[in-house]
């Protein structure tokens, strides 16, 4: 077992985690952070998207032992209490989403976009960076409008 | 109308929770003392199982137990079952092979369910899994859909000779032979409709506690339908007496099918948490999803159209092969059968129709239903058929449409294979979807798409869907084994909010507004203090649960008429309450007044009265609170047409869909945003089958595509936005006046993306999934 | 996944020794193939050695006509890269369309190359582009360190330093994708440089190659017209259920020739 230290949403945390320890396994079931989701195995439905010092990253594809010392954030460090972010908020007001499963990796790949390309999106440079986010319900139109109206309103 | 009522907008109110991470998924809960499941599968297609060994595994760290076949048997848990009859052509009800939950002897595909280990960690489950020693005799295994059913072929069950399940022929073979010799002409299509594998996002997930103090059995599913599973489990599988058996369908995250069905690792947990005593989780990681939830479609078909010289179809026939699987799925028969040859209509006059179907075994996954179940299979053969007859008589595909559609002043139309038809205006959607993708200024855009080098297509599709699943009796006549009414529970709590119980259930379709915006505007209570509640057999009424599109045209009628019950119950009280007769009391908005004067009382303060009866009606009962069932008197008959247009690329095949405008005719529309958003993501089901999903076994049974890395989902780069619009009839049958709208797109989507192709390139026929090397190799052919 | 010990060294020399001395040990970069086919139990190494650590395998250094990226550079890095951006478009570029924006946070080039999946797209940047690989014991040319599928010049406790990237006068990279993994179905990586055209072909056969016969075509005429009767042999091609052999031959040339109109 690995000790290790870091900051979830804001909060120091630490854990005794065994080595082969994904970083979504210890979100989910260590520290009961469910919001982020296991779609797939080989790394490509982005449902565990997370941001990781700023960068979004796959925490199914990262070992908790390499989050040793990083700054987590996930899908239930983005609103104040009832507040949603103006990203979850452009997700509910463009009906960004349906069953919900993909929906914060969604989010957080949203921000990684705003994050890289600014606040003023075109559709088809956010439909060319959500590559490595699959969503079944919504077939996406719903999806790219949320996100180029959160980049908006996250500049006003 | 109320602001929050029918026909507005609403946001969800579900994205609050998912928005915040706060859903609740099946793998989500967790419970104390609670172990992990994984199971062994075959890594072969077809073998028997000379031995297991699970010494080793039972002896590992943290395993409390490993269970197999024999452990099930001996229990007296049953096999899993098909609940739909379908009569083969010698007399006798369809083959139904035993469907162990875990195999007894032999495993018939790759996936099939071995043994089941149950340790304190999943790490630990895994690790022993690998150390359950499987000593498998391989046999030849049985892949091909088009050949399972031929001479020499592998036998898989001895109770289905030829591995044939049924052969199901159906119409006036005569009469339609004779209309075939009249014909001025016959145009034919041979055509596959791919294997795909439905792959809702949330993979699916079994929780199951068992409380030796009341002998209850708790599972946690991710299901479409929890009534029906405790419903299948207790009556079917012994796993314990529906009242000693609570189910729940918490947050679904995604169904479109494939959680409809009870499937072993279910029945396997439920059993084994009792077994062992301890609560049991399992969850299926992609690539166990890919191997073992039921895949949908399958088919190689072949279509006729008899023509007479002015393009009228006079008589069509089809023959089938459909893929079943190496086992019967929950509904398996039904698919291939009734939800497939009784839509060959289409939206087409066309007056003699004879199928047959040959539904056949092979070593491969259950094949059951999945978004659209049956009607995409119907409508691709049909409008790809269509477009065959256009180019063979010369005429225009919107012009050969239009000639036999049915004429709006038809209906109700009764067709040639069993369906009456409600409503329709199919001229209506098909005029305003060609206005909307301009249709007349194809040409223009495809010879500027020319200059581009790029091939420029445009193709219709037509399609009709069976929907608001179904009337209870029509449902016995064909073989199913229940009834397809739906429930509700309408209670009005004290305080004057109210909670809405509703036998459907919701995974991404957003019952949960919906259903609220239908009370909100008929009892005139504010959105805001309207909870539905749902999935959940311990609190809600026997349901039928939600696929087919049936759960606002049946699950909403229900909850509308537990609001009538309300409403006129509610009558009474006000009446005595303002000391007026009955009969002067009007309903609306929410008050109760007493006709021609403004004594009014509204409805929260009716509740409160029930409640608090110290003035009452003398004969009334107490309590604001009321149930209703609703059975109804017909499918509906959503339609529409899609026009999509393409251009592909001839130096690679690369088809790059540029344009799409889908023009439907859903009834009525309850939460218009809602049925966009349903409309978007089933037409890009549909893409995804057109052009990228392919599940595919090689020749022994090796399932190819079972992960993301071969399976190609489609991705938000893979469709444009799409031109959404509506031509809506009035269904008589409905009381809101509403069809069902969850499918249509990936019915719709198929052919009108294939017959775009097939016209960019010239060529007759393009097969799904039109990959890029499939394009490319019709495109050489075309030169 | 099987257990493993795991360790993160601060220095090259420590991760060579922890590398020497384990049973079965492996490196881990960013871990985006790696730890996938960990959990798939494809392969159980005793143990893991994270290069994350090591902040001298990280950054990008233009030295007059060589550019040199650390091996624990990550895609998105190169991608962002002004430095690279102005010297070497098409390697930024590629750089920018492996797998996805997530992957491409963690994904390193050194990661890519040592594990040399034969549809991975920096093989083909590596090769055609004349770099230099710079481990901790030598320097491999490019064209020489892709041996055969998932395997390179690389000893087993050899560790990736850095790759030396010559500025070409012009470069493409055209990759026709998989729609399922988005790896390279073919992807051809042309450059002119002043000794001459080179190419290199990833995805189509079992290992990224060069591919002299298309740099012999460009000789005289480095043109897209110059490939128009250019045909790869359909023999070392592969073939699966996304493309057949003859298709990604037919591929080769159509990726070849836009890579090489883009150069223009």
């Amino acid at each position: 077992m690995s000790t290790i230290n870091l900051a979830v949403n804001g909060q120091s945390v630490s854990g005794e985690v065994e080595p082969r320890t994904l970083l979504v396994e210890f979100l989910r079931e260590q520290l009961r952070l469910t919001g982020t989701h296991v779609g797939c195995d080989t790394s490509q439905c982005g449902a565990c998207v997370v941001m990781v010092d700023g960068k979004s990253v796959k925490s199914c594809t990262m070992l908790a032992v390499m989050a040793d010392g990083c700054d987590v954030t996930t899908i239930e460090g983005l609103a104040d209490g009832a507040d949603l972010h103006p990203m979850q908020q452009a997700f509910m007001d463009n009906h960004g989403l349906q069953c919900g499963f993909c929906t914060p990796g969604m989010v957080m790949s949203g921000l990684d976009i705003v994050n890289r390309h600014g606040n003023d999106l075109d559709a088809a440079t956010v439909r060319r960076e959500l590559n490595g986010n699959i969503c079944r319900c919504t077939g996406y139109q719903n999806i790219v409008k949320a996100i180029r109206a959160g980049a908006k309103a996250m500049g006003d | 109308m109320q602001e929050n009522g029918i026909g507005a907008s609403v946001r969800r109110k579900e994205d609050q929770r998912f928005l915040l991470g706060k859903g609740r998924y099946t793998d989500d809960i967790n419970v104390a003392g609670q172990t992990c499941a994984v199971f062994v599968r075959s890594p072969h297609a077809h073998a028997v199982i000379e031995g297991i060994d699970a010494e080793a595994a039972g002896a590992a760290p943290g395993v409390v137990a490993v269970l197999t076949g024999e452990d099930l048997a001996a229990d007296g848990i049953g096999p899993l079952i098909c609940g739909v009859q379908v009569t083969s052509d010698d007399g006798k009800p369809h083959r139904a092979p035993a469907h162990p939950a875990l195999a007894l002897g032999k495993v018939n595909y790759v996936g099939d369910h071995v043994a089941v280990v149950i340790a304190e960690t999943l790490a630990q489950a895994r690790d022993a899994a690998e150390l359950v020693e499987v000593n498998y005799r391989p046999l030849p295994a049985v892949a091909s859909t088009a050949d399972a059913a031929g001479e020499g072929q592998q036998q898989i069950h001895e109770e289905a000779p030829n591995n044939i399940c049924f052969n199901w022929p159906f119409g006036d073979k005569e009469a339609n032979d004779e209309a075939f010799a009249g014909a001025h002409k016959v145009s034919s299509i041979e055509l596959v409709n791919n294997r795909m594998v439905t792959n809702p996002m949330e993979p699916r997930a079994a929780l199951g506690e068992y409380n030796s103090g009341t002998e209850e059995i708790t599972l946690h599913l991710t299901t479409q339908n929890p009534h029906v599973h405790r419903l299948v489990l207790a009556a079917f599988n012994q796993l314990a007496p529906e009242h000693k058996l609570r189910v729940v369908g918490p947050d679904v995250g995604g169904g479109f099918g494939a959680k409809i069905f009870v499937y072993a690792e279910e029945l396997v947990v439920g059993w084994a948490c009792r077994k062992v005593n301890r609560p049991v989780k399992w969850t299926a990681d992609r690539t166990e999803a890919f191997m073992s939830d039921a895949h949908g479609r399958d088919h190689v078909a072949r279509a006729e159209m008899a023509l007479d010289e002015n393009g009228k179809f006079l008589a069509m026939r089809v023959h089938t092969i459909a893929n079943l699987g190496a086992y019967l799925s929950t509904f398996a028969t039904m698919v291939p059968s009734y939800l497939y040859a009784f839509l060959f209509a289409g939206q087409y006059a066309t007056p003699l129709i004879y199928s047959e179907v040959k539904a056949v075994f092979t070593n491969t996954a259950p094949v059951d239903a999945s978004r659209g179940a049956g009607r995409p299979e119907a409508t691709y053969l049909l409008e790809r058929l269509v477009d065959v007859c256009a180019a063979d008589m010369g005429l225009d595909p919107a012009e050969i449409r239009r000639r036999n559609f049915i004429p709006k002043d038809a209906f109700p139309y009764q067709t040639p294979v069993v369906q009456c038809y409600d409503s329709g205006d199919y001229e209506a959607a098909l005029d305003k979807a060609m206005e909307l993708a301009d249709y007349g200024g194809f040409e223009a855009r495809a010879a500027e798409a020319k200059d581009r080098g790029k091939l420029r297509g445009i193709g219709f599709s037509s399609y009709v869907e069976a929907c608001g699943i179904a009337p209870s009796a029509a449902v016995g006549q064909l073989g199913g084994g229940v009834g397809l009414w739906e429930s509700a529970q309408v209670r009005f709590n004290p305080t004057g909010n109210v909670q809405v119980f509703t036998g459907t259930h919701s995974h991404g379709q957003g019952h949960e507004t919906t259903f609220a915006q239908l009370v909100c505007d008929q009892l005139g209570v504010p959105f805001e203090n309207i909870e539905v509640i749902h999935g959940d057999t311990a609190k809600t009424q026997f349901g039928m649960g939600t696929y087919g599109s049936r759960s606002l045209a049946v699950g909403g009628v229900a909850i509308a008429k537990a609001c009538d019950k309300l409403i006129a119950k509610g009558k009474k009280i006000a009446a005595h309450a303002m000391e007026a007769a009955e009969g002067d009391i009007e309903f609306a908005g929410g008050n109760y007044t007493v006709a021609g004067t403004d004594k009014s009382m509204n409805i929260a303060e009716v509740a409160f009265n029930a409640y608090v009866p110290h003035s009452y009606p003398e004969g009334v009962e107490p309590g604001f609170d009321e149930n209703a069932f609703f059975d109804p008197m017909n499918f509906s008959f959503p339609a529409g047409t899609h026009i999509c247009e393409v251009e592909v690329d001839p130096s690679t095949g690369e088809v790059e869909i540029v344009d799409y405008t889908a023009v439907d005719d859903f009834g009525k529309l309850v939460n218009p945003m809602i049925v966009e958003g349903q409309v978007h993501g089933g037409i890009v089901h549909g893409i995804g089958q057109a052009l990228l999903e392919g599940c595919h076994y090689d020749a022994d049974g090796q399932l190819v595509t079972a992960s993301y890395m071969d399976y190609a989902m489609p991705r938000a780069d893979n469709a444009p936005d799409f031109r959404v619009d509506y031509a809506p009839t009035d269904p008589p049958h409905n009381p809101l006046g509403v069809k069902g709208c969850g499918e249509a797109g990936a019915i719709g989507a198929p052919p009108a993306v294939i017959n775009a192709i097939a016209n960019a390139i010239g060529a007759k026929h393009v097969e799904m999934p039109a990959t890029p090397e499939t394009v490319w190799r019709a495109c050489q052919a075309a030169v | 996944m099987y257990e493993f010990s795991y360790h993160r060294p601060a220095s090259v020399a420590e991760a060579a020794e922890l590398i020497a001395n384990a049973a079965d040990g492996k490196l881990v970069a960013g871990g985006q193939t790696l730890l996938p086919t960990i959990k798939h139990r494809l392969a159980s190494p005793s143990d893991v050695i994270d290069l994350g650590g090591i902040a001298e395998l990280s950054g990008i250094v233009v030295n007059g006509n060589i550019v040199t990226v650390g091996a624990m550079t990550t895609h998105a890095e190169v991608a962002a890269s002004k430095e690279v951006g102005e010297a070497i478009p098409a390697l930024a570029a590629l750089a920018g369309n492996i797998g996805d924006p997530a992957v491409r946070n963690c994904g390193t080039l050194g990661g890519s190359i040592a594990n040399n999946d034969p549809a991975a797209d920096y093989p083909a940047a590596v090769i055609a582009l004349g770099a230099t690989v710079r481990t901790n014991r030598r320097e491999i040319a490019g064209e020489d360190f892709f041996t055969a599928m998932f395997e390179t010049a690389l000893e087993e406790d050899e560790i990736i330093v850095a790759v030396d990237f010559p500025r070409p006068e012009a470069a493409s990279y055209m990759k026709f994708e998989n729609p399922a993994s988005r790896y390279a179905i073919v992807g051809v990586f042309v450059a002119r440089t002043a000794a001459g055209p080179r190419a290199a072909v990833t995805g189509a056969t079992a290992c990224a190659h060069r591919a002299y016969r298309l740099e012999e075509a460009l000789q005289a005429d480095f043109s897209a017209a110059a490939l128009d009767d250019f045909e790869a042999p359909v023999d070392k091609m592969n073939s699966d259920i996304h493309a057949g052999a003859e298709y990604r031959a037919h591929l080769v040339k159509v990726m070849a020739q836009r890579a090489v109109a883009a150069c223009a």
